[in-house]
């Protein structure tokens, strides 16, 4: 997922005659590749956009992987095993992707240790029972492939072929949540309680995934002159509540919103105001798990340091052997 | 950080018998073993090829997308080149 980073970033003014040339390229829907020459706001910003999205697949492995030991049987263990290594995967598609803009993995690695750059606020909320894996699976991959879909078509090359990989994979994500949230929504009382109670919880937190309303959100007008973005959050946030509101009803689930209701007028379900203080606190690191999750993510890193330095003397020590053979 | 970067590869896929290796991405790997492996872990996970290669990426040598007009253009002005350049009569048949 998670494109909501898209809320910092750099004006754009220059007389450089390229940027014209590159302008119109992009308007008639030609692909950037990596060496072209592009506005260096367009390279920052792209920059920035894949590093957070790939920091909050990478991040986003944590709250589902704390029900890997506990899923309820092997299938959902098997699945659950599937969906976050396929999250790692995303998250190594997208830092190669940004990689051929001239920024180092190790660079953007460190600065997400080091608390400089965002990740998807979502995945600050704590996975407290089973059926948060469901209620995960279907709303936040959800919400994700919304967000996602029109990325394969964005305008930088390397992204948008790496977004294609990646909404492939997410449709299992999604149907697997799902399935979860329809097998326990049917079960006992007491399952059905907890599908409900999951989704109390990830509703309002899915639907700000989509970011800060159109208002307010500062850097969309370049990423939608440069066909980074297509659709305003706002609009990808109705088309995700229209979706969402009838699978939830399947399920015979009630939405937290007491101003949820389907509009004849316009065809579109209406809903209640998001708490955007609560968006805004969780985005500056004092949700209920940003210390954790960062926390994780350092020990990680720290702990996988033997293995990168004996990996690299290890084919130090080949390549000198292979040297010294061809010598003799 | 004083710690030594991982050395980047490209990755090429061949999906199918009978296709030709496409580049998929890159991986970070300290030897050509680990590359195939994180390749194969990153690229495959689903049935995506028969084949891999992995090719250090400094390595590969890319024309300079500035000098694009130079080195293809001169392709596009000689229609020559091209069978439909040339007239046939239409009895003679399929050519």
């Amino acid at each position: 997922m998670y494109t909501q980073g898209l809320n910092t970033g750099d004006k754009t003014q220059s007389d450089d005659p390229r940027e014209a040339v590159f302008q119109a390229r992009i308007d008639r829907d030609e692909k950037i590749e990596p060496n072209d020459w592009m506005p260096e706001a367009y390279r920052k910003t792209l920059v920035r956009q894949m590093a957070q999205h790939a920091h909050s697949e990478i991040i986003g492995m944590q709250p589902e992987g704390n029900w890997i030991t506990r899923a309820p049987s092997l299938r959902r263990k098997a699945a659950l095993l599937a969906k976050v290594q396929d999250e790692g995967g995303h998250g190594l598609y997208l830092y190669s992707a940004a990689e051929t803009l001239g920024v180092t993995r190790e660079e953007m690695q460190q600065q997400l240790i080091d608390q400089k750059a965002k990740y998807s606020s979502i995945f600050n909320y704590p996975t407290l029972t089973w059926a948060d894996m469901g209620a995960i699976g279907w709303l936040v991959d959800g919400a994700a492939i919304m967000n996602q879909i029109p990325l394969c078509r964005c305008s930088y090359g390397p992204y948008a072929r790496a977004m294609i990989r990646i909404c492939k994979e997410e449709s299992f994500h999604q149907r697997q949540g799902y399935e979860i949230m329809i097998t326990l929504a049917r079960g006992t009382p007491g399952q059905k309680k907890m599908a409900q109670d999951a989704l109390n919880r990830w509703w309002w937190p899915s639907l700000m995934m989509f970011g800060p309303p159109d208002g307010e959100s500062l850097h969309s007008t370049d990423a939608m002159k440069w066909r980074i973005k297509r659709f305003s959050n706002d609009e990808l946030r109705q088309k995700f509540v229209d979706a969402t509101v009838p699978q939830g009803h399947f399920l015979g689930l009630e939405f937290p919103d007491p101003k949820l209701k389907f509009n004849e007028k316009t065809k579109h379900w209406d809903f209640g105001e998001i708490d955007w203080s609560e968006f805004k606190n969780v985005i500056s690191g004092n949700g209920p798990c940003n210390a954790q999750r960062i926390a994780q993510r350092r020990k990680a890193h720290d702990d996988g340091q033997w293995v990168r330095e004996a990996a690299l003397a290890y084919a130090e020590k080949q390549q000198a052997q292979t040297q010294l053979q061809a010598a003799e | 950080m004083t710690e030594k970067n991982m050395p980047l590869w490209e990755v090429f896929v061949r999906t199918r018998n009978g296709l030709a290796h496409q580049h998929c991405g890159s991986v970070h790997a300290a030897d050509k073993d680990m590359a195939l492996q994180h390749a194969r872990d990153v690229y495959t996970r689903r049935n995506e090829g028969v084949s891999l290669w992995v090719v250090r990426s400094n390595d590969i040598t890319a024309s300079d997308p500035a000098e694009k007009e130079m080195m293809f253009e001169p392709a596009a002005s000689k229609i020559y080149r091209h069978p439909t350049f040339y007239d046939v009569p239409e009895d003679v048949g399929h050519m």
